[in-house]
């Protein structure tokens, strides 16, 4: 009869991530081998890529800007208790917002054009956020189903809008109007020359005030509370008073607002216009960000730098040893998102009876759960 | 017997093979076994009586009985056989249940039955019954006192889990006591008392009878008017519901459990939805549409201490100070704005630790790893200490122990004597008749009738709490005119 311990803090935020990252590096090094490439080599130039000089470091922050985003966006649904699928095709339509204000004001300055396509762009994702909220809070259609649906309408939509609305007529490929060169998010590289031709711009510092604000949120004010309520227990958030249908519907759109930062980091940071399919999965990316940062802006930056990391440094891996493709960059990746995500329980057990074997008493209690073999 | 968390569910579960023993040794008819799993233990010759009744509510008793036991891949040899074996048992035993009903057609003492059968099908010799009387009426209880002497008559061997002395003493013939996972004595029942058992079980004398002064009621302070209440289902559970609480008051509303009171509570404290009627609170009438009632109610002056702390009184996840607010986070006194002012909030949890005596006193464990009474203890102490109107208490005591029982009914009524109205729902009859200035008995979501705690019997109130009320009307007080039930 012996319960399990649960690990003590440190051993459950950044032992076990470790442990998996470990494993999922181990699996991918044999994927590696069997394409007849060696693996420590591999991993060298990932590492080198991600890290090793300005231009690698700079697309690693680039790209992990928009996870940070998109990972935020799935784990504030998360703390109430709502998986938002739906990242992508927030931040999709988010870009609408952006593009708008964006052309509206590049005569102006970025000073200028940044704050208010931030708010455009919120705006917009947040509607898309908002609508499958209020379907669950009202209608009761699962914000699972509906957000993915609604990814598919965002592509949809996006394709609409820039071919038929978007458009200038002088342009031949499916994108709007560039943003002059007054209205664009500044580069990184125009203050910090270090980061050579990296595309990462000011959007990060957005990202890193929207990680400090998530945690305020999530954690000391009274709407992060009744948030976190409703996460928890339903029931108990409905005996506090709590509006839950209000809750799922502000929250959804707070998620969705957070995903829409991607708009601004890619249609006025990158692209410095709209383009299709910008957002190339990091909505889906930002599901095992949020998971494996176990839904804390900390967390959540970590892992949002390691898959930056992740997809810099396995661009420049099929770049260098070309037996390794792209098909096999995804692969890892894949698996770095199994075995963090999806399977992250993994090495739980065993490693609860291994912390047991620690101090005297709990090490008799471990013994005796493996001798008699069962335990509940 | 022993008080919540002494460990007799764990030993029995031991026996029954849920768990495995650490270390020791279980003998049965002098021969030492290891069981490590309920089929083990049933061949063994060891039955269990769960206390949340394992029946697929679906399937009739006699498939129930069967269930996991056939002979066959075919089923039918085995229903026959079954069905022979169960007439036989119904028989010796005198434990009737039609084979053929639906388990959730059948009341709740005949469910029972059916597990009890279950277990004598299997061939047990031993049976365990786990707090089997939780959720029998009075009538029900005997019902099952009268089958568990058939058995004991029979050579069968009962071992009854319960934290109810009344029980130990009306059944048993011999009593073992834990307390905090030791047994502490094994006595012979007929030579001891009530007062000793609770003795040994809290491990320092106990009073068993509340104290309490004559009510002083004051003006009507909480006033429910034909209420109606749906389940989730669209189900009228709540069908026209009148009565009225006055200023230092305790209502008490008795019933055997699922006849309505766990909806009239949660409308009342605008947790649900009300169908139609009204309830009025000090003179005003509450608007508790929509889903966040249960905030307008409490601003109006409305404490609730649920039924079912685990599931809406507390969020077990979080630390014991997030808890010490629920329901009142939107309170200007835990921040001014949006944000929310945590040393307030830990402050208040401080103080409520201390006036209730919370164990472990740390604000910041998580709640879960509280015990049951001291669950309970953080729940009151919130609602208690906002200086409410109107308290309304779902089963102030389910799974409470003894030392903590006594506690909590002496806050209970000290709340009544400053002048607070006090809406009392419970199962626990003893609990309502010692605690109720008035008792109002529910049953099939109507207000049966109404009883005065100090000369209604408890054969009165077992047979409303059945549905049948001999009595003439109610004596008004503001309670619809309802007759017996069918």
């Amino acid at each position: 009869m012996s319960a399990r311990r649960p690990l003590p803090r440190w051993a459950d935020v950044a032992l076990l991530p470790a442990l998996n990252l470990l494993l999922a590096f181990l699996v991918s090094g044999m994927v590696v081998l069997l394409v007849g490439e060696n693996p420590l080599h591999a991993i060298q130039v990932i590492i080198y890529g991600a890290f090793g000089y300005g231009d690698g470091f700079g697309y690693t922050l680039y790209y992990a800007t928009n996870f940070v985003f998109t990972g935020l966006a799935v784990a504030v649904a998360a703390h109430a208790g709502l998986f938002n699928i739906g990242g992508d095709g927030q931040a999709y339509v988010a870009g609408l917002g952006a593009i708008v204000v964006a052309l509206a004001l590049d005569q102006t300055h970025w000073l200028l054009a940044m704050p208010a396509a931030v708010i455009a762009a919120a705006a917009v994702g947040g509607l898309w956020g908002f609508i499958p909220g209020w379907l669950q809070a009202k209608r009761g259609s699962h914000v699972v189903i509906t957000t993915i649906m609604f990814n598919f309408i965002a592509a949809a939509l996006m394709v609409y809008m820039v071919n038929r609305v978007l458009k200038p007529a002088t342009t031949m490929a499916p994108e709007s109007a560039t943003i002059a060169v007054a209205g664009r998010v500044p580069q990184l590289r125009q203050f910090i020359s270090f980061f050579g031709y990296s595309p990462v711009n000011l959007s990060i510092v957005i990202a890193i005030l929207a990680l400090i604000g998530v945690y305020i949120l999530v954690w000391h004010t009274k709407f992060g509370y009744a948030m976190r309520v409703l996460g928890a227990n339903p029931t108990a958030s409905r005996y506090a008073g709590i509006s839950n249908s209000k809750m799922i519907m502000i929250t959804m759109t707070i998620s969705g607002a957070l995903a829409g930062m991607v708009a601004i980091n890619e249609v006025m940071g990158v692209q410095n216009r709209l383009v299709l399919d910008y957002v190339a999965g990091a909505g889906f990316v930002g599901i095992a960000v949020a998971l494996m940062g176990r839904n804390h802006p900390i967390g959540i930056a970590l892992a949002a730098l390691l898959f930056g990391a992740l997809y810099q440094g396995g661009q420049e891996l099929q770049f260098v040893i070309p037996g390794i493709t792209r098909e096999m960059i995804v692969v890892i990746q894949a698996l770095v998102i199994l075995f963090t995500g999806a399977m992250e329980g993994l090495f739980r057990p065993s490693l609860e009876r291994a912390f047991m074997l620690f101090t005297p008493e709990q090490k008799a209690e471990a013994i005796a759960v493996s001798t008699t073999g069962s335990e509940s | 017997m022993g008080e919540n968390g002494a460990g007799k569910s764990t030993l029995m579960s031991i026996l029954y093979g849920f768990y495995t023993a650490d270390s020791g040794t279980i003998r049965v008819n002098g021969t030492q076994h290891a069981i490590t799993d309920s089929r083990h233990a049933l061949a063994l010759g060891i039955g269990m009586v769960h206390q949340h009744f394992m029946l697929v509510d679906n399937f009739t008793v006699l498939e129930n009985v069967v269930l996991g036991a056939e002979d066959s891949g075919l089923l039918k040899p085995s229903l026959d056989r079954a069905r022979q074996e169960l007439d036989r048992l119904e028989h010796e035993y005198d434990l009737e249940v039609d084979p053929d009903a639906t388990i959730e057609d059948i009341s709740v003492g005949q469910q029972q039955r059916v597990e009890i059968l279950k277990a004598l099908y299997r061939g047990a010799e031993t049976l365990i019954l786990d707090e089997p009387t939780g959720v029998l009426t009075p009538k029900e209880a005997d019902d099952l006192f009268r089958v568990l002497r058939t058995l004991r008559e029979q050579g069968k061997t009962v071992i009854l889990i319960t934290h109810k002395l009344r029980e130990i003493m009306a059944i048993t013939d011999s009593v073992s006591v834990m307390r905090q996972g030791e047994m502490v004595a094994t006595l012979e029942t007929a030579k001891t008392n009530p007062e000793e058992i609770a003795e040994l079980m809290v491990g320092r004398r106990v009073l068993l009878r509340v104290e309490k002064g004559p009510a002083n009621p004051g003006k009507t302070l909480l006033e429910v008017q034909d209420l109606v209440v749906t389940d989730d289902m669209g189900v009228a559970r709540v069908k026209g519901v009148s009565f009225s609480v006055r200023s230092g008051e305790i209502i008490g509303i008795a019933g055997v459990s699922g006849n309505g009171q766990s909806e009239l509570l949660e409308s009342i404290s605008g947790m649900r939805d009300q169908k139609a009627g009204v309830v009025i609170l000090n003179g005003q009438p509450l608007s508790l549409e929509g889903d966040d009632g249960a905030a307008r109610a409490r601003a109006a002056g409305l404490a609730h201490v649920p039924e079912d702390r685990q599931r809406m009184g507390l969020v077990t996840t979080f630390a014991e100070w997030e808890n010490a607010i629920l329901g009142y986070q939107d309170s200007p006194e835990y921040g001014a704005g949006a944000l929310l002012d945590i040393a307030a909030a830990k402050q208040a949890a401080t103080h409520h630790i201390e006036l209730f005596d919370v164990r472990p006193a740390n604000i910041n464990l998580k709640t879960s790893l509280f015990s049951g009474g001291n669950q309970q203890k953080i729940v009151l102490a919130r609602e208690m200490e906002r200086d409410p109107d109107v308290l309304v208490i779902g089963q102030p005591t389910r799974g409470v122990d003894i030392g903590a029982i006594e506690f909590i009914h002496k806050e209970i009524i000290k709340m009544r004597d400053e002048g607070k109205a006090i809406l009392l729902v419970s199962v626990e009859l003893d609990e309502i008749r010692s605690l109720a200035d008035r008792i109002l008995v529910m049953f099939d979501g109507v207000i049966v009738g109404e009883a005065d705690p100090a000369t209604a019997t408890e054969g009165e109130l077992g047979l409303m709490m059945a549905g049948i009320n001999n009595k003439t009307a109610p004596r008004g007080l503001g309670i619809a005119e309802q007759g017996p039930l069918p």
